[in-house]
């Protein structure tokens, strides 16, 4: 008798759970998918691809293009949706997010090219920010935040190497930059809907932005310090939003 | 009635299927953690930085640390272990040599540090430039002059080892081996060296008592050398310019991470703990004995000069006598309890490539 008793509780259980998966299981989520597309030369950026040069006349081929995107943040007028998990956008592998979101009316995407510093000093960590990823110093704790090497003729450096590893995360070394992007305009989300916002980074902006970085003298930084900072000034002139739809 | 028994029968079956498969066996043994803690030695400080808070430390994890820290294969020429320059019976440092060798007949340019005592630490490295425990074997495991591997084919290892499968499942749950298990492995087995049974501990805790010239020792080196070896752990772990002289490195040290020139030549305070063990010694290993290293400090063998700590800033003054009283007194920080450990030994006979 205390068997048949149960019956109808775990007859209920069972229909919660069908009922949750039918109501909540497929769900209807708004969504926003944000594209990183990479060019140079008004061109998309191949790698191996020779066909490149700076704003100062030096060619250059790159063979690893990659960077950590984190606190990526949709804004409303007064709140905004964040996104809490950090992403490696690698130009050989993942080049988006998707972010479920609130529908709502969106203005501004913001995020910082970056790892914020409590990851940089809380030990062995996983996924994006897994070691074997190879963003990370072995002999100087704390994770490169823009990895960028391939070949240039102007460089002196061995093999005319270009070796561009952007990072640092204590005081005045810190390398991460703070992107703003206005969207021109509003973003509607739907109820459901799903909608692209296609990022652009421009790498010529890299070369020559608020600083000025020639191969020929800085074709390696690979050390957080003045050098990297420099790089990361330019940082906020890469993007920009060039298509929502 | 009958049908309702079946039915309940049936959903009771499938609930049990259901535990039986969250816990099956895949054949990698079981997952029982025994956990541990660090004990803090009598009259020592809590350690400032606890690297246990996200990695419970368990007698499992510390076992596979241990596996890992004796395992010459995880190095390029399979022969290099992490126990090859960081020897037990050398308190963890490369027993009588000034730099270490690394794989292919390489040398470093640095003489390894002892590990002990870590878990008080705040950063590692002659240099500080390695900021929590679990990260730092980066360095060994993946440095062209050391182990000369990289961390892809070390995991790659071992994966396709069943015997580390097997102890992955019992310290973390499952058989799954990634770098953040095995970089917290070492760290359980890394941050549980600890030393604190030495003639100087046994006195300081009223079981044991300095002769007089250990004592007249005792008392010279508190005062003239416990401003940077303070006292229970003889450093303070800071990175202070004592006077050496640029090498033919060219390492100037801290500098080298913080790229301020006045931290040029700056080398963190090393412990003066097992000190007969770790010879030889400063950040490169020029100083061969111990009586040289106080010679190094005395007002007959350097004048300060501006760069110096502010600390060296006065010369040193010890007579003869007194400096033998010094030395005496230092031979007393050897505890060989730690290096005869089995707990921290290898378990089986190791080959020390050195």
């Amino acid at each position: 008798m205390i068997k048949g008793s149960i019956i109808p509780w775990l007859a209920a259980l069972c229909l919660a759970f069908a009922l949750h998966s039918t109501a909540f299981g497929q769900p209807k989520k708004s969504q926003v998918l944000i594209k990183f597309r990479h060019e140079a030369n008004g061109k998309p950026l191949v790698m191996q691809d020779s066909a490149y040069q700076s704003a100062f006349g030096e060619a250059y081929q790159l063979t690893k293009l990659k960077y950590y995107v984190s606190d990526l943040k949709l804004h409303k007028p007064k709140t905004a949706h964040t996104e809490k998990s950090i992403y490696l956008i690698d130009i050989a592998g993942q080049d988006s997010v998707l972010m479920d979101v609130a529908p709502g009316t969106y203005k501004a995407l913001t995020f910082t090219l970056g790892v914020d510093s409590l990851f940089n000093c809380s030990g062995a960590q996983e996924g994006p920010l897994d070691p074997l990823n190879g963003m990370f110093w072995s002999w100087n704790s704390g994770y490169v935040f823009f990895k960028m090497e391939g070949y240039s003729s102007s460089s002196t450096a061995d093999l005319q190497r270009i070796e561009q590893h952007i990072g640092g995360y204590l005081g005045s070394h810190k390398a991460s930059a703070d992107i703003v992007l206005p969207l021109q305009e509003p973003l509607i989300v739907e109820a459901s809907g799903m909608k692209t916002i296609a990022i652009t980074m421009d790498l010529d902006k890299y070369w020559k932005g608020k600083n000025e970085i020639r191969i020929a003298s800085t074709a390696l930084i690979m050390v957080p310090g003045a050098l990297a900072i420099k790089s990361a000034q330019n940082f906020p002139g890469m993007f920009s939003i060039k298509g929502v739809k | 009635m009958k049908f309702r028994v079946i039915i309940s029968l049936l959903l009771f079956s499938i609930g049990c299927l259901f535990i039986i498969g969250a816990a099956k066996d895949d054949s990698y043994g079981t997952y029982n953690p025994s956990y541990l803690q660090i004990k803090v030695p009598k009259g020592w400080p809590i350690p400032a930085r606890n690297y246990f808070i996200n990695n419970r430390l368990t007698e499992q994890g510390f076992q596979l640390g241990k596996k890992l820290f004796y395992d010459s294969r995880l190095s390029k020429d399979r022969e290099v272990s992490c126990a090859s320059c960081h020897q037990p019976f050398g308190s963890f440092a490369t027993f009588d040599h000034d730099l270490s060798h690394g794989v292919a007949n390489t040398f470093t340019t640095r003489n390894a540090p002892a590990l002990m005592n870590l878990a008080w630490m705040n950063s590692f490295h002659w240099d500080g430039g390695i900021n929590h425990l679990e990260v730092q074997p980066l360095g060994p495991l993946t440095a062209h002059n050391e182990m000369g591997q990289t961390l892809d084919s070390v995991i790659i290892i071992l994966k396709a080892d069943t015997a580390y499968k097997r102890m992955f499942k019992a310290a973390f749950g499952d058989a799954n081996i990634t770098s953040q298990r095995m970089l917290r492995a070492f760290a359980q087995f890394t941050g549980s060296l600890i030393t604190s049974n030495s003639k100087y501990d046994r006195v300081m805790n009223g079981l044991d008592t300095f002769s007089n010239f250990e004592k007249n020792g005792y008392r010279h080196f508190k005062a003239n050398c416990s401003g940077c070896h303070k006292e229970p752990l003889f450093t303070d772990n800071s990175f202070r310019n004592n006077g050496i002289s640029l090498n033919r490195f060219k390492d100037v040290g801290r500098q080298q991470v913080t790229g301020v020139a006045s931290d040029s030549l700056k080398f963190k305070v090393p412990s003066l703990r097992n000190l007969t063990l770790t010879y030889p010694y400063m950040h490169d290993g020029r100083i061969f004995s111990v009586p040289q290293v106080v010679d190094h400090y005395l007002a007959k063998t350097q004048a300060p000069h501006p760069g110096m700590d502010s600390l060296l800033q006065k010369p040193i003054q010890l007579s003869k006598l007194q400096k033998n009283e010094l030395v005496y007194f230092l031979y007393t920080l050897t505890d060989t309890s730690f290096t005869k450990s089995k707990r921290f030994g290898p378990d089986g006979p190791v080959y020390f490539k050195h």
